[in-house]
């Protein structure tokens, strides 16, 4: 099931959520990520060989095998700089080295042997992070062997990880580099209520997923609201085929996490206390990914359109103890600005898609304007292969509807809708998602204003590596099914 | 079938106005100074220029107008002015939500050829989409058939945004149908199932044209289609009626320009994905396309060609170009879809033509719509900055001489919610 019906790949929603600690964990304010960070990064190979029963689950299986690639120290100069922590930078420049940014200012020196690369006219923000994609299981081309991103057996099919679905091959994943997308959270689609997990991946080429996988990243859980669900399965003449039938199936699941949480904790107890003959109980990869949101370590990313659904969402955590990170398309969250800035999550928005349903009838230009106007968290999301290559300009366009209304929204500001807010939202907001010393070197020159519909990308840096440059067919990767398909040679001049 | 001129359609609303009904009134003399005008006509681009409205059309524009006294003035200096914004491929007023099946009358589910469908007489132009769009710009639309099971899914309609009314322009407009993907998909599952199909409506479509009276004594052969489909398909094969068809696949375009030579057909392509693959041969054959530039996935095997430099190629090559969204909530963003052809190498001026000028030759309405020029209607947008750029919208929108209010749906949701910090609920907020 894809969410709009007019287009190809859109799947469900996430919802994402930068600022609150997460559930019952005790992470700090800013750095949601940390619990769940902890538990991730942990090798694998760590976890097989602790003697642990085969019943039990590894801390981390499927980890990250992603490196950087190659880089050498870079120094942009003399660019307008959006740093997403701050005011902007004119003539500023922006160093950086071993994968970290170095320095940001305006008068940066470059080390011996750094390459220079001049800025003048040009733009630097961070990279920039879709917090809803469905690139690599919703790939192009999309035919029905490659839509893997709905498990469509099921409500709940909470044990499926979008990671294990993702093509790293789909030729969508250079577009976005393209369009200056450095990192992205891949979701499950939204026909079930819960759909799965996600995966946070960094938009580089490799062979296999955890290739990509953002390192120490959290998982997501993606869950869905309102129509999807309820018209997917309510037209297989079963549950949930209405508003209350979706409630009472995440009650119903949340639940059984809770039961299985405290089997887990009773066991590890018996187990602490050494007692030789503590049963663990069985593995259940549904409950062990709804425990991990109890547990505060996975992130509800949380596909929801209406208003009141969204509040209704709001009261369910609350009852089981869990936090909503983030809503997704969240196409009403101007009607309730205050309440989501008052619980710290986020809204990830489109710009102005609207109508394609009926819970997105409501949607308005200035849903962002009004979001930031309530100090709510706002993240552009495109759930589009073809809007992922688009957010700068959804983000201006919101910018603009803003302004029109009376705000002044700065591109200072705005940037942060497109980095550090999905950045927290995702967990990795003490990782990228600004451009400040120490933290991942994910850079883009734009050729000018990236808010404006003439600018592009010249060159895209990701861990301080030039990953996509306009100007050099050696830095533009090219997938494998994109070999041999097109007669360039036909090209009418 | 005919070909309602806006001629015809004047004369059936002055009927209409006779039973009672009121007819759209032009607004009153109305010039806008100070503005860098782009007229898409022989005047180019004047500034600081001065356009003069009156009885919904326009009657001067230049660096140097004189006003008569006491005609209202709106100062635009600093403003850009062009004409409405046209979307050549849209489904505006025949859907409001999309998965509602009530409110959407784009298509139907009848697998025979559906020529004589027609959405006029569907239209609803009290849409909210309408006004959603024309605050932002856009005046004028095609508005197509969606594709149903039919391979020939019907007639489309010119309309204007300007509300209930004289809003149809042209009906029909054209013939639409499907080949590549979809079409074979209709017809069995092989293009060339498509191809026979579509050969053996038309061609029973000449030979009902020629031999009507025969058919209607009972002394002709059986026809692939209904009477009324092949009353609809007689424009077309006689070349009056443009037959617009959707194709993305470089040798799908290929075939709709032999079908099209081989038949005689007036053709429009839409789609033209791969078009940059066969440029030339689309310009040789003076054949206009339609195209959407923001598409460039590689989303089907019929679109692995796609490119976001799509239409400067085709422009490059000399072929004659209009802009689709094939959207309708969205339509407004046709503009955003022009500013990228321009960032991939279009020139500015063709991209403003490619949904002004250009589809107004396109759709046979440039003799009152297109340009700003004497004589032509006045669709006229006033822009506070490049209206290709997503950061500007329009300030003042004009349709036939009348100004818009700009508001829709969505600025009285806006406004209700902009504050929420009410005493009472927002149920009490009115506009």
């Amino acid at each position: 099931m894809t969410d709009k019906p007019s287009r190809t790949a859109f799947g469900a929603l996430a919802i994402l959520l930068a600022i609150v600690p997460l559930g019952c964990a005790s992470a700090a304010a800013t750095s949601p990520a940390a619990p769940a960070q902890a538990a991730a990064a942990k090798p694998a190979t760590a976890t097989g060989q602790t003697g642990a029963p085969a019943s039990e689950p590894a801390q981390a299986p499927y980890p990250s095998s992603y490196h950087p690639l190659p880089s050498q120290p870079v120094l942009i100069t003399n660019a307008t700089v959006l740093t997403a922590a701050g005011d902007r930078i004119e003539r500023g420049s922006v160093l950086m080295r071993d994968g970290r940014i170095a320095a940001v200012g305006a008068n940066v020196q470059a080390p011996a042997g750094a390459t220079v690369v001049d800025g003048t006219g040009k733009w630097v923000t961070p990279g920039v992070i879709d917090a809803h994609s469905h690139l690599g299981v919703y790939a192009s081309p999309g035919v029905d062997a490659n839509a893997d991103g709905n498990e469509l057996t099921d409500p709940n099919t909470a044990e499926v990880w979008a990671e294990h679905s993702v093509w790293p091959q789909d030729p969508q994943f250079p577009l976005a580099l393209a369009a200056g997308v450095t990192s992205m959270q891949i979701l499950p689609g939204s026909a079930n209520l819960f759909g799965g997990r996600s995966v946070t991946v960094k938009n580089v080429p490799a062979r296999g997923v955890y290739g990509m996988k953002f390192p120490g990243a959290p998982y997501g859980l993606k869950m869905a609201c309102g129509e999807n669900p309820k018209r997917f399965y309510g037209s297989k003449g079963r549950a949930p085929s209405t508003r209350m039938g979706n409630v009472a199936g995440y009650r119903a699941a949340w639940i059984k996490a809770a039961e299985y949480r405290q089997k887990r904790a009773d066991y590890e107890r018996k187990r602490q206390a050494g007692d030789e003959k503590a049963e663990p109980p069985g593995r259940d990869l549904e409950l062990e990914t709804l425990a991990g949101v109890l547990a505060g370590e996975i992130l509800v990313q949380n596909h929801c359109y209406r208003a009141d659904e969204m509040l209704t969402m709001i009261e369910i955590a609350k009852e089981f103890g869990y936090k909503v990170t983030a809503f997704h398309h969240a196409v009403e969250a101007y009607k309730i600005a205050d309440v989501l800035a008052a619980n710290g999550i986020c809204s990830d928005i489109w710009a102005d898609w609207w109508g394609f349903k009926m819970e997105a009838f409501d949607g308005i230009r200035e849903n962002a304007a009004l979001l930031q106007k309530a100090g709510a968290c706002v993240v552009i999301h495109s759930d589009s292969a073809e809007g992922i290559q688009r957010l700068n300009q959804e983000a201006a366009k919101s910018m603009a509807a803003g302004n029109r209304m009376g705000m002044s929204l700065r591109e200072e500001d705005v940037i942060r809708w497109l980095t550090i807010n999905p950045a927290k939202s995702l967990g990795i907001g003490d990782q990228t998602g600004s451009l400040e010393p120490g933290k991942m070197a994910d850079v883009v020159l734009w050729s000018g204003n990236p808010f404006s519909v003439y600018s592009r990308p010249d060159k895209v840096y990701i861990d301080g590596a030039l990953a996509f440059d306009r100007g050099d067919p050696s830095h533009q990767p090219e997938m494998d099914f994109e070999l041999g398909i097109r007669e360039t040679g036909e090209v009418s001049q | 079938m005919r070909v309602l001129t806006r001629t015809r359609v004047l004369t059936l609303l002055a009927g209409l106005a006779l039973a009672g009904l009121p007819r759209a009134l032009p607004a009153e003399m109305l010039a806008i100074t100070g503005a860098t005008i782009h007229t898409l006509g022989a005047q180019g681009t004047i500034r600081n220029g001065t356009l003069l409205i009156e009885n919904g059309r326009i009657r001067a524009v230049g660096a140097t107008v004189t006003l008569p006294a006491g005609v209202r003035r709106i100062d635009a200096r600093g403003k850009v002015v062009t004409p409405g914004l046209f979307d050549s491929f849209s489904q505006i007023g025949t859907v409001e939500v999309n998965a509602v099946p009530g409110s959407a009358d784009s298509s139907v589910d009848d697998d025979r050829v559906t020529a004589a469908f027609n959405v006029a007489d569907a239209l609803n132009p009290r849409s909210t989409l309408i006004a959603v769009n024309r605050i932002e710009g856009l005046t004028r639309a095609v508005v197509a058939p969606g594709t149903g099971k039919s391979l020939i899914a019907g007639q489309g309609a010119v309309i204007h945004l300007g509300g209930p009314g004289d809003y149809i322009v042209r009906s029909p407009a054209a013939m639409f149908a499907v080949l590549g993907e979809a079409g074979a998909g209709l017809t069995g599952g092989s293009r060339a199932g498509a191809m026979l199909r579509l050969r053996e409506a038309f061609q029973d479509a000449v030979d009902y044209a020629a031999n009507r009276k025969s058919f209607e004594q009972g002394d002709r052969r059986e026809y692939s289609l209904s009477r009324l489909d092949l009353e609809a398909l007689g424009p077309v094969v006689k070349g009056q009626l443009p037959l617009v068809l959707s194709v993305d696949r470089a040798s799908d375009i290929e075939a709709a320009l032999r079908l099209a030579k081989e038949l005689d057909l007036k053709l429009i392509l839409a789609g033209v994905t791969e078009g940059w693959m066969v440029a030339r041969q689309i310009a040789e054959a003076k054949v206009p396309v339609l195209v959407n530039p923001l598409t460039n996935l590689p989303g089907s095997f019929e679109s692995l060609g796609a490119t976001l430099e799509n239409a400067a190629r085709l422009h490059k090559a000399g072929v004659t170009l209009a802009f689709m969204t094939g959207d309708a909530h969205n339509s407004r963003n046709i503009k955003q879809g022009a500013g990228n052809a321009v960032a991939y190498g279009m020139p500015w001026e063709a991209a403003l033509a490619a949904m002004t000028s250009v589809p107004a030759r396109i759709w046979g309405i440039a003799d009152h719509y297109g340009t700003l020029e004497p004589g032509k209607d006045a669709d006229v947008v006033i822009w506070d900055g490049d209206p290709l750029e997503v950061t500007t919208f329009a300030d003042a929108v004009f349709i036939r001489g009348r100004e818009m209010p700009m508001k829709s749906r969505q600025t009285e949701l806006r406004d209700r919610y902009k504050n929420l910090q009410t005493p009472l609920p927002p149920a009490y907020q009115k506009p």
